[in-house]
């Protein structure tokens, strides 16, 4: 009898550090992405000469090269830690992916981490060619006509890749390949938000195509959410 | 005391040459191989520093002094870029898109030279020469010592040339939207011709079939299947190769035959033999006078 107790008593253990193994513990950091100062005004984007993408935009959309939101906020700022956690041992089962819809890019910014598939969507009537501008991965360039299948391909070094269409010089993207799976693109109203992260110091930081990046450090310890913002200098330029 | 002076050079000299052997090294470990040549990148740098360096700059970056870039105040004396090897992307390949190219690759490029660039044929220097100065240019590059070559693709024998095959080239050239940047007569001057850009961010033509029989990478059938099938890498044009089957992509080597209108090739023979490609090809000949009257 004490020796089935003992039995159950092993097995309670187990399977409560299991339980507090599955479940993500951590704190968060979240935040705010806001700009200060006047950023330049985004220029109108002129379609007509492809007429099946002029036609899903029944207002003329304009670049996207920063797009704002109300209060100062800055959407698709890449904010990831940079420093404080491990790489992933290996990428991601899921792909990420991008889709060229209305001759845009849809995200705008797409992060995803070293050797993780990226899937590549026309879902244009009209040909793209997808060229990422890579310095220290391989730079690419393939042609996507309408109808062909999505395709994957993946990077294997960290880096920001600046990607474009050439056949329509309007279209332009962002790659960012990060370390680890540690991050997340401010949306509309400029916010973010980093989940289970173990008690420790980590470097965030936030990285915009224009306007550059910023660090911050922060320390987590139990499970506390920390609020942190950047603030971008807007360039008019 | 004019012999320890001596002395003390020659001790300093021998010190420098010294010092200088870890950088030589690297340099005379790369080789390259083809045919049954073998190349030797010391053997390459003494003919770089003296035939290939005042474009191609000292250190391989395409910044030599002949080169200026759009907008500096002097004009250019070259049109296009000269190759900055240290990026380690290459035009002309037998190899994938993102791939590197084979040496055969490269020492075709540097026996061909580029058509419409100021970049000659170096055809006059030795296979020994051309293979050395491949092992050379592959040290500029880290890429060439974590990696290897791309494996080339497979170009299948060349079907037999048909009206049908040229016509439905040109369907695919329609289809595969070449002509907005190639321009419906394949002239170069599509709708986003003029907007095009290198990935130095340097405009950049799209290809003229008109102007003659030599394309950027060659002058045979196969090498034009190559260029839309591994794509032309640090330009805009992309590759092919996920999009087109191997037949298919005959028939558009065919089709792009026709479009070079001075070329008197097999293609443009056959085509001109047929009513429609006989209409197509007269409108777009050039016509007019010496006098310049008439011009079309």
């Amino acid at each position: 009898m004490p020796r089935n107790l003992g039995y159950a008593a092993v097995l309670g253990v187990l399977a409560a550090s299991a339980i507090a193994f599955a479940l993500p513990s951590g704190g968060n950091v979240s935040g705010k992405v806001t700009y200060e100062g006047t950023p330049a005004r985004q220029k109108p984007i002129d379609m007509s000469k492809e007429p099946s993408c002029a036609a899903q935009h029944p207002t003329p959309i304009t670049t996207e090269t920063v797009v704002t939101g109300p209060g100062n906020a800055l959407e698709n700022v890449v904010v990831y830690i940079s420093a404080g956690v491990p790489d992933d041992s290996k990428p991601p089962a899921q792909p990420v992916s991008i889709t060229q819809k209305g001759c845009q890019y849809v995200p705008h910014v797409v992060p995803m981490v070293v050797n993780q598939e990226l899937k590549v969507i026309n879902a244009d009537q009209t040909s793209h060619n997808i060229h990422p501008l890579a310095k220290v991965n391989h730079e690419w360039n393939k042609s996507q006509p309408p109808g062909t299948p999505p395709f994957t391909e993946k990077f294997e070094k960290p880096e920001f890749i600046p990607v474009k269409c050439n056949i329509h010089p309007w279209m332009h993207s962002s790659f960012a390949v990060l370390k680890n799976s540690h991050y997340a693109v401010s949306s509309g109203d400029g916010g973010f938000t980093l989940p289970n992260l173990p008690p420790g110091k980590y470097t965030v930081t936030a990285w915009h195509e224009a306007y550059g990046e910023q660090t911050q450090d922060v320390t987590i310890s139990g499970s506390e959410t920390k609020t942190i913002t950047f603030v971008f200098k807007a360039k008019p330029y | 005391m004019r012999k320890t002076n001596m002395k003390s050079m020659r001790l300093f000299f021998a010190a420098v040459m010294v010092l200088s052997v870890p950088a030589l090294v690297s340099a005379q470990q790369m080789e390259s191989h083809i045919g049954k040549h073998t190349g030797h990148a010391d053997a390459g740098k003494q003919l770089y520093y003296r035939y290939c360096w005042g474009c191609h700059g000292f250190r391989g970056d395409g910044n030599g002094e002949n080169w200026l870039p759009t907008g500096s105040f002097l004009e250019p004396y070259l049109n296009i870029q000269p190759r900055n090897f240290a990026a380690g992307t290459f035009k002309c390949r037998s190899t994938p898109t993102g791939t590197l190219p084979t040496d055969q690759d490269l020492n075709n490029s540097i026996t061909r030279g580029f058509v419409m660039s100021a970049m000659p044929s170096w055809i006059t220097l030795t296979d020994q020469n051309r293979a050395d100065l491949v092992a050379f240019i592959k040290t500029f590059s880290p890429r060439w010592k974590s990696e290897k070559a791309g494996e080339p693709i497979s170009v299948p024998a060349e079907p037999k040339l048909t009206a049908d095959s040229i016509k439905h080239g040109q369907e695919l050239f329609q289809k595969l939207e070449c002509w907005k940047c190639h321009g419906p007569e394949g002239r170069g001057d599509g709708p986003s011709a003029s907007t095009l850009t290198d990935s130095n961010d340097q405009p950049i033509r799209p290809y003229n079939f008109a102007v003659g029989s030599r394309f950027k990478c060659g002058v045979s059938n196969q090498d034009l299947y190559k260029i839309f099938m591994t794509g032309v890498d640090g330009t805009p044009m992309p590759s092919f190769a996920d999009v087109v089957k191997p037949d298919e992509a005959w028939d558009l080597v065919h089709f792009l035959r026709t479009l070079q209108v001075t070329h008197k090739s097999p293609e443009l023979t056959l085509w001109e033999s047929t009513k429609e490609g006989a209409e197509q090809v007269a409108s777009r000949r050039v016509g007019g006078t010496p006098t310049g009257s008439g011009i079309r």
